[in-house]
């Protein structure tokens, strides 16, 4: 096997250029997919603690619904069930077909989905442990609920939340590896294709375990390093 | 949508559902084996190292690149298909189930291990203060408690397993993801079909939720009329 190492280096005949491109593309699909789960999950926080039992209930089945269902399922349904819906759509619209939809969105929106369940979860037990004292303070000198929120709220439970949401950082880059069935090149994509034209699957294979354990090793390091500078401020945590 | 044809769809989708519970219930039993190991390891110097990095690798990577390492990877390799092991690994149902286990006692060690530490050092003192063996104190202090500790967890990662298994569809095998996915490929009723099959795996998670959260009652102190 070491002397096949040349296929994954930068030569003539050697996959990293592409390699590193689709490393590249798994990073883009992970992170909007992300910042999506991001934007879903705090949506869904709200959903739970604003005291409507309608968003309530919402926000609820939701989470439940999504941590049920396997992952590799919702993509599935996203790819090819989003492209029965746009094919229907766009009949009815007097459209001529065949209709597509791309990977990329159909994976962002599956796994941004799926990511905002569990961000929804982080986010939460961050927000009740906001100490409701300094809630109170802010009402009394007179905030809004969005200068409550912006101010008071967001920052105490971004502290608390950091290791959480590296965890789901985490699971979103694993994550991201089903989105190749959606023929989208990222990572997976790109090494079952190296894998399938020069048989050498378990280099392959073994590459794109190092390329995530890279993603993965670096990120946790980000994220660490954003505890550290976050709890600052507070007692026994000015590193 | 007519009824007549989701019945069908569910009595069909069913049918794997025999191969998806199989593979989750080995999973996760020889997941739990080796995961106990781990920690064992964890005890010595070199076997701490050697644990690290399996449960590093294991949690680093997609059970995707895994499977496919196992089940496309190994067989590549003259030694492997003239090994013993063979006829095991050109079988996709135990490459599947293999990924699936080693990928679970990464977790579970995990999880285990925050349950070992919460274990009071006190309750081990005392047992070995009564005149306890270490296996003793292991299988009647040590283990009970952690197990206690780890039990919500752990009832994530059971879930989390029994969603997992849908990844063995890609390696050809007919579970409940594998049937609906061949059923998309000839009708072409996507939205349908997996929603369908996602409502079994939804079902079977919520069963689950239920039944670890009764077990989490039922192993609470205050059951034995101990003080809170």
């Amino acid at each position: 096997m070491t002397s096949e190492l040349y296929l994954l280096g930068f030569g003539p005949e050697g996959w990293g250029p592409v390699l590193a491109r689709a490393g590249l593309m798994t990073l883009a699909v992970s992170l909007s997919a992300f910042l999506l789960g991001t934007v879903l999950g705090t949506l869904t926080v709200w959903g739970r603690v604003s005291g409507n039992p309608v968003t309530r209930r919402i926000a609820e089945t939701y989470v439940v619904v999504l941590r049920g269902i396997p992952d590799l399922l919702v993509i599935f349904l996203f790819y090819f069930g989003g492209r029965q819906v746009v094919s229907l759509v766009g009949t009815a619209l007097g459209f001529e077909g065949p209709f597509d939809i791309s990977g990329f969105v159909a994976g962002m929106l599956a796994i941004g989905l799926i990511s905002g369940a569990g961000q929804s979860e982080v986010l939460r037990g961050a927000y009740q442990a906001v100490p409701k004292g300094t809630l109170e303070a802010g009402r009394v000198v007179g905030m809004s609920r969005w200068q409550l929120f912006r101010r008071v709220t967001a920052p105490q439970a971004m502290v608390t939340a950091i290791p959480g949401m590296g965890n789901q950082w985490q699971s979103v880059i694993k994550e991201s590896a089903l989105v190749s069935v959606t023929g989208l090149v990222e990572t997976m994509r790109q090494v079952s294709i190296a894998a399938g034209t020069t048989q050498e699957h378990f280099l392959f294979y073994t590459a794109a375990a190092v390329i995530y354990l890279i993603i993965t090793t670096l990120s946790d390091q980000v994220f660490r390093m954003l505890e550290r500078r976050s709890m600052a401020g507070y007692a026994g945590g000015s590193h | 949508m007519d009824t007549v044809y989701l019945l069908d769809l569910f009595k069909k989708l069913l049918g794997g559902l025999p191969l998806t519970l199989n593979l989750a219930v080995f999973a996760l039993l020889g997941g739990f084996a080796i995961a106990l190991l781990l920690n064992l390891l964890r005890t010595t110097r070199i076997g701490n190292a050697v644990a690290g990095t399996y449960i590093f690798f294991f949690r680093g990577t997609p059970l995707l690149v895994q499977l496919f390492m196992i089940y496309f990877g190994l067989a590549q390799f003259e030694f492997v298909r003239s090994s013993f092991l063979w006829p095991l690994l050109r079988e996709p149902y135990w490459c599947g189930l293999i990924a699936l286990m080693l990928n679970d006692a990464a977790y579970t060690a995990e999880i285990l291990r925050g349950g070992l530490r919460a274990v009071p050092r006190g309750a081990q003192e005392a047992a070995r203060v009564s005149g306890m063996s270490r296996l003793q104190i292991l299988r009647r202090v040590t283990l009970p408690i952690a197990v206690r500790q780890a039990l919500p967890a752990y009832s994530n990662e059971i879930i989390s397993m029994l969603k997992s298994t849908a990844l063995v569809s890609m390696i050809s095998l007919m579970d409940v993801t594998g049937i609906a996915r061949e059923a998309v490929a000839e009708t072409w009723r996507a939205v349908e079909i997996f929603l369908c099959a996602g409502l079994i795996y939804l079902v079977l998670s919520l069963i689950i939720t239920r039944a670890t959260s009764w077990a989490e009652r039922a192993l609470s102190p205050w059951q034995f009329g101990a003080r809170q």
